[in-house]
């Protein structure tokens, strides 16, 4: 039982990764119509901004410290980074140990202004263009993103560290009345599941409570007659664009503790992200959220010894192997409308 | 000729004759003039280029044909790969078993992942085949070690029981004994031109795959397939069961795929899953939309283009630019030498992207378009300027567009 409670707890953070990316790549289809192959760039481009603060928080200068010196009574280089220098040691630390955290705010208006200028700039030209010249256009996009992002952090993955108080794991079994020691969960993965939860509920009450939600729901369902009541729903669009590039990069803001940021993590998750779309069904937004929790918790159960030694290998195969049976048997994905996209 | 018309047949001729003659053309440049860094025409670089081909060609038959955008088409030639290294190991070295068990091995694994995926189109069959090819990639990392040697890459090895070689046969991949890795040298006025068994091989293999797609797409099947393309509801609606020709089509084409695999194990007799990685798959796609989707030669010029500039541009390091730019003032070399370094090099996969970004974006035909644009507008300039020079008050030399007025009346009442 408590084995069975783990893996559920462990699926969840990659599950909620998957429904974060999943989110955003169906809020782009739905709303505008695009299959962007460059939403996992995104996702990696978000986490490339915690990369960045990390490094601005450790610049630092050399200063000659008289107390301290080396076996020849010379006094001593110590490097001081700025924020210590502006801010005094304490608060300085604690700047840097927090880097992850912070960059959200760094994230937001990075991914916001990298959405608009992809949707402006690109996308716009490739609305009534085919589906496979969309595919086309983002792959290459992709390519281009990862290699600039190559060009600047290099090819090895890059260590950024949760903050101090997170770093440990939480003896989550004990609050729910397993024995002490048998649920051991890390604490930053919580975080994240619930960061994660937080933020899809934001984007669900945006769409829900809001004017401006009604009417990208509104325009989602029929665009044709939305813009015919005289609303510039194009622009709203963008701003949605916008909204689920930011999704994308906090998702990855917040999973570089989990994982160390490299420039091909987007193509990893791109591939799973789209097929987590298709068994979501495409277009409809809890479809898509269900399906990267639901894939998450199957994944981290397929991989558990005793499943891996009736079924070699399943726990490689098993998200594709769910994909290809749903898109037989149910092409329209777990909660897809009737008729949307169902060819 | 072959059954061929005669534009087909001067066409067949026309690439038999560019195929053939591919160590003189891409070895323009004479050897140690300062461009003769631009020099492919050495037969590691040559067979690449035909063995992509190939696999672009076959993938034309899918995409540019029927309309179905697979992205999973790298898992056929692994698979074929991995079939050629083992009649390698387990037959002999003679390059024949390997190359026709690659191309049945792969047939047969592309009708089953066929069957399935084309149960659906669209974007949909694009993510199927997708997920198949992941599938395909991560099980031949982990259950299948014992088939595909994991992440070391299955290689032959002089332990191997090779039951149809004798003893004193030969250790590496022959054509009935003669080695493919033999070459000839010709030094021709400061030239060096290479002709290479292997390569040879591959271009032969090359044309005769170029004779079966260019048959294809003027038989009544390759109607069939141009017929799904435009419109495969209406093709339903006039009582036609289209998945046949779909399945046979994507068979084909991983036919074609496998027999490229195959070539790769011959001339260099080593498989590796990461063959299989959709990102590879990705590749051809590429390869085939830059050449031109839909057209017979696009893809072959789409995979040699690529392939050629990518050891071209890997080549060229910051020496060399500086080299090349030293005319330059000093603070503009830098500068002009930092931005190209970016594209050059190790940024090779920059210059892909953006390519590739650049011809969807502009050039949907891809090069073919492209090739067809510019002559068309060569054509134009002439004409027009013959028109002008007739001087016949109309200033016309296009009757189609500007049809001169008939003075029908006029002679009517004559």
């Amino acid at each position: 039982m408590d084995a069975i409670f783990l893996q559920i707890l462990n699926g969840l953070d990659k599950g909620s990764a998957y429904a974060l990316i999943a989110l955003g790549l169906t809020l782009i289809f739905g709303t505008l119509g695009v299959v962007n192959f460059a939403h996992g760039a995104l996702f990696m481009l978000g986490a490339f901004c915690a990369v960045t603060l990390q490094k601005l928080f450790g610049l630092s200068y050399t200063v000659i410290d008289e107390t301290q010196k080396d076996f020849l009574g010379n006094p001593l280089k110590v490097e001081v980074s700025y924020l210590e220098g502006w801010f005094g040691p304490e608060i300085g630390g604690a700047l840097a140990d927090w880097s992850v955290p912070l960059s959200i705010l760094l994230a937001i208006p990075i991914m916001v202004a990298i959405g608009f200028v992809m949707e402006r700039g690109l996308i716009k030209h490739f609305y009534k263009r085919p589906h496979a010249d969309q595919i086309l256009v983002t792959f290459g996009l992709a390519i281009v993103l990862q290699e600039v992002v190559k060009y600047f952090f290099g090819a090895n993955p890059i260590q950024t560290p949760a903050p101090q108080a997170f770093r440990g794991a939480l003896d989550f079994g004990v609050l729910v009345g397993f024995e002490p020691g048998a649920v051991i969960y890390p604490f930053w993965r919580l975080i994240y599941f619930l960061f994660a939860a937080v933020l899809i509920g934001a984007v669900f009450a945006f769409l829900r409570f809001t004017t401006f939600g009604m009417v990208v729901r509104a325009g989602m369902a029929d665009r044709e007659t939305v813009g015919l009541l005289g609303i510039n729903i194009d622009r709203r669009f963008t701003i949605m664009f916008g909204m689920a590039s930011a999704v994308a990069g906090l998702a990855g803001v917040m999973y570089t503790p989990i994982l160390s940021p490299h420039y091909h993590m987007g193509m990893d998750f791109l591939v799973i992200s789209f097929v987590v779309v298709v068994v979501g069904g495409m277009g409809s937004l809890p479809g898509a959220v269900a399906a990267g929790f639901l894939l998450g918790i199957l994944q981290s159960f397929a991989s558990m010894n005793e499943i891996k030694a009736v079924i070699p290998g399943i726990d490689q195969v098993i998200i594709y192997l769910v994909a290809i049976v749903i898109l037989l048997v149910r092409p329209r994905g777990l909660m897809g409308k009737a008729g949307v996209m169902e060819e | 000729m072959l059954g061929l018309n005669k534009r087909d047949t001067r066409f067949l001729i026309i690439v038999i004759l560019l195929t053939l003659f591919t160590p003189f053309l891409l070895q323009p440049f004479p050897e140690e003039s300062a461009l003769a860094q631009f020099n492919g025409g050495y037969p590691d670089l040559m067979a690449k280029i035909a063995i992509f081909g190939i696999f672009a060609m076959g993938f034309n038959i899918l995409f540019g044909l029927t309309g179905y955008l697979s992205f999973g088409h790298a898992a056929f030639l692994g698979v074929g790969s991995y079939a050629a290294v083992w009649m390698f190991k387990l037959l002999t070295m003679n390059v024949f078993p390997a190359i026709i068990v690659a191309v049945l091995v792969a047939g047969l694994f592309s009708a089953v992942i066929g069957y399935i995926s084309l149960r659906r189109s669209g974007i949909y069959f694009s993510i199927l085949t997708l997920a198949m090819a992941e599938m395909s990639y991560r099980l031949a990392y982990s259950v299948l070690t014992p088939i595909t040697n994991g992440e070391t890459g299955l290689q032959v090895r002089d332990s191997d029981p090779r039951i149809l070689d004798g003893a004193d046969a030969a250790q590496y991949p022959n054509l009935f004994g003669l080695e493919l890795s033999q070459s000839w040298k010709l030094e021709l006025a400061s030239h060096v031109f290479t002709f290479n068994v292997g390569f040879y091989f591959c271009a032969v293999v090359a044309i005769v795959m170029f004779y079966i797609s260019l048959r294809i797409a003027r038989s009544p099947f390759g109607l069939v397939l141009k017929a799904i393309k435009s419109n495969q509801t209406r093709l339903n609606y006039t009582g036609m069961n289209t998945r046949p020709y779909t399945l046979a089509a994507f068979v084909i084409s991983g036919m074609y795929a496998g027999l490229a695999g195959g070539l790769m194990a011959v001339m260099d007799p080593l498989a590796g899953a990461e063959r299989m990685v959709w990102t590879a798959s990705g590749e051809v796609v590429i390869m085939t939309i830059l050449g031109g989707a839909g057209t017979l030669l696009g893809p072959v010029l789409g995979a040699g283009a690529i392939k050629y500039l990518e050891n071209i541009f890997s080549k060229i390091n910051e020496n060399v630019l500086h080299e090349w730019f030293a005319f330059l003032p000093d603070g503009m070399e830098d500068a002009v030498i930092w931005l190209i370094a970016r594209f050059t090099g190790e940024g090779w996969h920059l210059t892909l992207g953006v390519m590739f970004m650049a011809v969807v974006i502009f050039l949907p035909g891809g090069l073919v378009e492209g090739g067809g644009r510019i002559a068309a507008w060569f054509r134009r300039k002439p004409a027009a300027g013959a028109g002008a020079g007739g001087g016949d008050g109309d200033g016309d030399g296009d009757p189609e567009h500007h049809p001169k007025p008939t003075p029908r009346i006029a002679t009517l009442g004559d």
